[in-house]
């Protein structure tokens, strides 16, 4: 029985083995078969897909390799064989990126793209295409337009689709085959159609006016390809978001009538699009709304998997701004948490999450518990992310969802899960002051056992960072100690500086710390007992500045800037002393906070660049950038001009210590002009002196380029905020609209105003966070620091939140101990902020805000330099 | 990218039952672009489907329909923004194909056996991430293009004991 079930499975093994342990370079020997004549094409045939199998099953082949193999195969062009031409034909387009002198098939190619053959000729033609270059387009162009209008809809379609391909790299060539394209557009067939739409719209797509008129045309002529409508769906969309149709007239549009109409097609494909499209508009209202999601919501309760997971993708996509709508659909999305498709489930769930009401925040979490532990770790992150934006809405709900988070933590899980889970409890944290202490006992129970080095790292950092200021910082002394004892060094190093950070913030707990660090000094890892005689040093010396500047708040400066200016120091004269206080400290970067729950991604991140760092890159490439030094801050781009005019223009202003440079990216929208020399003049007004102007010496249609302006500021900081009047120079000359070549070499010179530009407070400011704010402002109460006060009444401001924004925002500084949030039902608050004013001065400030009919201010400005401190209080009257 | 409007395929794959990959093409340069990542996400998406049959997942921020017969998986991936619908009529047309040009058994060992053919479909369904053609008949007429009388002198012993085994299936059956 044994021997006769090895024979079967043998049996049955045998014909899948084929193209098991296939070997490149025995293969590659069997191309000589190609040589052969007549041409075995039954033999062939099975090599090149011997060949084919490996390359897609990632076999590399070196240039070599291929230009042999391609070399063999054309050889084959003899056979008559249908099967052996169209392997040829794939062979041809797998190998042509690798090989060289691919370009010797193209006469065969042309041969059977124009044969008779049919079952040739649309296959011919993708290869073809995927062998040509620019220069080889011309010698085709006149086949290929008859191909796209071939009664053969294979052949029109391939065309078609190849001239898509080609429209990348010879977008001039293919825009004059919009004619046949318009042709095929006339077809019967349904993809020769889609295609056809396809090419269209890529030819026009610059010029809307022509889009507007192609979709105005094709809405009224009903479509047959479901594919090319709903292409229609995403065009007429696109128009109605650029033309920025007001919601009351929606309504009136055609083109949003066609979308409407859509809800009523015939295939699913199409009803879904236009659902989808009508939920995501910008600007919507909701008698237009309510026919959309009636056809989501109907989805939901489909049998089709597929259906369900279309409709509750797009509920929890619009969940945030069309709230009220998705409500209405809660029934069924209750039905889909127990769906069978793990990720509709999870969909619907977050989606509820988004819309619940705070009442139904327990309910909803009990119903999440039931089946959590069945879903996969990346769903497991959508529910914690769903989570995470519950707290910041309902901060009160804080103790139920940080319990359930506890029990998430303790389950088991992947680096990631987990790595999302402490986020959103290190979150609530920073949000909530409430949930602060059982969110670091959670974190302390974690750390206990937890196998996830980077995460125990980043824990002892934030316990040493919050721990010294809760109720009683004594209970996490003994959690951070136990990691001294068990961990590996990377953790016991961090569990050190936790340490001192307790003995630099609690007086009463110095001398146990002091005990504790002494102890790890018998570490037997370098980097552990390093720290700790450090440390053991300074909290020794008794001196709380140096606590300060070398325990409590040591600022890490931009790494990328530091880099940037170390390698300028050594590239420079090297007489002088590198100073490290003029690299800009490492800013904190704002996430962007997207929308989208629904991308899981294991792709690494990118790593976080701030502003500065991205502009010190750009402009590194100015002649003589050097002399200003490193770049203090980069603001955000300003307008300069209305949309959709002649010049667009944007400004960002870099900030250096003595100097502003203006970024002016200019962009021209008119076709017919070509723009040379381009600059931006500026009145400067007293005490600026403009040091440097780099133009723009071509700015062709629809390009964006940009020009500089470098200048200095007045010496006196109290003169700095100022505004300046923009006009765009330039020498315009007419050109040809298609080419983008001028017609003459005759220009003339025209200008355009801007709109005035301004230097703020703010601008100049980069903004700090003090961990411990109260420290560094008696620190500051010493004899290098100046202090400026001054009391205001704020009228144009009813609520203290907002007069804290406003301060914030005028005086560009980082608020610090969660000052910037008011609490609710509160008459006086405290704002804390910080920041570094160019050239390096620290600003610190503190405003207490009392409400009574209007807001009262009481502005205390304490800097290292008096203009500064003047400035300031200045700025907010 | 400016096609965002035709190039609507990410990838299609052919996996068996134990996650190998039997045929995979992917047509997004920036998405999935080295052989390693490939593996990775056809490990993970294999790890992910093959006990279920759910026809949908995100995953990796790609949304993946996919579809099990046998012992084998067919699966097409779309940006996470891409119509569903759209990419399940793609994967039901590859289906539908490969049955069609298999004679209704789908199976590894067939598709193997008729390898070429299965790689024309793939190239005659989608061309570089836009969709060529979805109707799974007239994707076969062009690509099933086999003379199936194979002069029994070309015919190896094993193929000959192989169709005299498959005909004496089949009149057991009947």
């Amino acid at each position: 029985m044994g021997s006769f079930r090895r024979d079967k499975d043998e049996e049955e093994d045998g014909p899948t083995n084929i193209y098991q342990n296939l070997e490149k370079t025995s293969v590659l020997q069997e191309t000589r078969t190609f040589n052969e004549t007549p041409v075995n094409a039954r033999k062939c045939i099975h090599i090149l897909t011997k060949i084919l199998y490996l390359i897609n099953q990632g076999e590399q082949l070196a240039a070599r390799e291929a230009t042999d193999c391609f070399f063999a195969m054309t050889k084959l062009f003899q056979s008559k064989d249908v099967v052996l031409r169209r392997m040829v034909y794939l062979g041809i387009k797998e190998l042509s990126s690798i090989a060289e002198d691919v370009i010797i098939v193209t006469s065969s190619l042309t041969k059977d793209m124009t044969g008779k053959e049919d079952l040739y000729r649309a296959a011919a033609i993708r290869a073809l295409c995927s062998i040509t270059d620019h220069t080889m387009l011309q010698a085709v162009e006149r086949y290929m337009k008859q191909c796209i209008v071939d009664k053969n809809a294979a052949v029109s379609c391939a065309a078609l689709v190849s001239s898509l391909r080609l429209a990348t790299t010879a977008g001039d060539v293919v825009k004059r085959w919009a004619n046949e394209a318009q042709e095929a557009l006339n077809s019967d067939n349904i993809m020769v159609q889609y295609h056809a739409l396809g090419l269209l719209y890529h030819i026009r797509k610059s010029d809307r006016l022509a889009v507007s008129k192609l979709v105005n045309k094709l809405t009224r002529s009903s479509m047959k390809s479901p594919y090319a409508v709903c292409m229609l769906i995403r065009i007429a969309c696109k128009l109605i978001e650029e033309e920025d149709i007001p919601s009351e007239e929606l309504s009136d549009s055609p083109l949003f009538t066609f979308i409407e109409s859509c809800l009523r097609h015939k295939s699913e494909m199409v009803i879904y699009e236009a659902a989808h499209a009508i939920v995501n508009l910008k600007n919507t209202n909701p008698r237009v709304l309510s026919p959309a999601f009636s056809i989501l919501q109907l989805f939901c309760s489909s049998p089709k998997a597929t259906l369900r997971f279309a409709a509750v993708r797009t509920l929890n996509k619009v969940a945030m701004t069309h709230p009220a709508a998705v409500t209405t659909c809660n029934l069924d999305l209750e039905g889909l948490i127990t769906d069978s498709n793990r990720s509709v489930a999870t969909l619907a769930i977050t989606t509820l999450l988004k819309t619940g009401a705070e009442s139904s925040v327990e309910r909803l979490m009990k119903q999440i518990s039931s089946f959590v532990a069945e879903i996969s770790d990346e769903f497991k992150i959508v529910v914690v992310q769903a989570i995470c934006a519950l707290c910041t809405k309902y901060p009160r709900k804080h103790t139920v969802l940080m319990n359930f988070l506890s029990g998430m933590l303790r389950e088991e899980g992947g680096l990631e899960y987990k790595t999302s889970i402490v986020d959103t409890i290190i979150t609530i944290i920073e949000e909530n002051a409430d949930a602060k202490e059982s969110g670091l006992s959670h974190l302390c129970e974690f750390i206990e056992d937890c196998e996830h080095v980077s995460l125990a790292v980043r824990i002892l950092h934030l316990l040493g960072k919050e721990g010294p200021f809760a109720a009683t910082p004594s209970k996490y002394i003994r959690f951070i100690y136990n990691r001294v004892i068990l961990e590996s060094p990377i953790v016991r190093a961090a569990a050190v500086t936790a340490l001192s950070q307790f003995g630099a913030s609690c007086p009463a707990l110095l001398s146990n710390i002091l005990v504790l660090l002494g102890r790890c000094q018998m570490d037997p890892d370098d980097e552990v007992r390093d720290r700790a005689t450090y440390y053991l040093s300074i909290l020794n010396s008794e001196k709380p500045e140096l606590y300060k500047n070398y325990i409590i708040e040591r600022e890490n400066c931009s790494l990328a800037l530091l880099e940037k200016a170390l390698s300028d120091h050594l590239n420079g004269e090297l007489n002088s002393r590198f100073d490290i206080s003029i690299v800009p400290k490492a800013a904190i970067v704002k996430e962007e906070i997207s929308n989208d729950m629904m991308l899981i991604t294991n792709t690494p991140r990118v790593p976080k660049i701030t502003r500065e760092e991205e502009s010190a890159a750009r402009l590194a490439l100015l002649p003589g950038i050097q002399v200003l030094g490193p770049i203090h801050r980069t603001t955000a781009p300003i307008q300069l001009t209305e949309s959709e005019t002649e010049y667009t223009v944007q400004c960002i202003k870099h900030i250096f210590a003595q100097h502003v440079v203006f970024q002016f990216d200019c962009l021209n929208t008119l076709s017919e002009q070509f723009l040379e020399n381009v600059r931006v003049d500026l009145t400067l007004p007293e005490g600026y002196t403009t040091r440097a102007v780099i133009q723009c010496p071509k700015l062709a249609y629809n390009e964006l380029q940009t020009t500089f302006v470098i200048v200095e500021f007045p010496p006196d900081a109290a003169s700095s905020v100022a505004s300046f009047g923009a006009t765009l120079r330039f020498v315009v000359k007419d050109c040809d609209p298609v080419t983008g070549e001028p017609d003459s070499d005759e220009g003339y010179n025209d200008e355009y105003m801007l709109e005035d530009l301004e230097i703020t407070v703010a601008d100049q400011i980069q903004k700090t966070k003090k961990n411990n704010f109260q420290v560094a402002w008696d620190a500051a109460d010493s004899e290098e620091w100046l202090q400026a006060e001054d009391t205001f009444v704020l009228s144009a401001v009813s609520t203290l939140q907002d007069a804290v924004n406003s301060i914030v925002k005028i005086l560009g500084l980082g608020a610090a101990n969660l000052s910037e949030k008011v609490p609710e039902g509160t008459h006086l608050h405290t704002l804390l902020c910080s920041g570094n004013f160019r050239g390096g001065a620290e600003v610190l400030v503190r405003a207490k805000l009392a409400l009574s009919e209007g807001v009262t201010l009481n502005l205390t400005v304490r800097s290292t330099d008096q203009d500064v401190a003047e400035l300031i209080t200045a700025a907010i009257g | 990218m400016d096609g965002f409007m035709m190039d609507i395929i990410k990838g299609m794959c052919i996996m068996d039952n134990d996650g190998n990959r039997i045929l995979a093409k992917y047509y997004d340069k920036n998405i999935l672009s080295t052989l390693k990542e490939q593996k990775a996400f056809e490990k993970n998406l294999f790890n992910k489907t093959h006990r279920s049959n759910t026809e949908i997942i995100m995953l990796d921020g790609l949304t993946c329909v996919y579809k099990s017969n046998v012992d084998l998986f067919f699966y097409v991936m779309g940006s996470a923004y891409e119509n569903e619908l759209i990419l399940l009529s793609v994967l039901n047309c590859l289906y539908d194909s490969i049955s069609l040009i298999l004679k209704k058994n789908v199976e590894k060992r067939l598709v193997l056996e008729s390898l070429e053919i299965i790689m024309l479909a793939f190239d005659e369904i989608c061309d570089g991430g836009i969709i060529l053609d979805a109707d799974p008949s007239s994707v076969v007429k062009r690509v099933d293009l086999r003379n199936d009388d194979i002069p029994i002198a070309e015919q190896t012993v094993a193929q000959v004991l192989q169709s005299a085994r498959e005909q004496l299936k089949w009149s057991i059956l009947k």
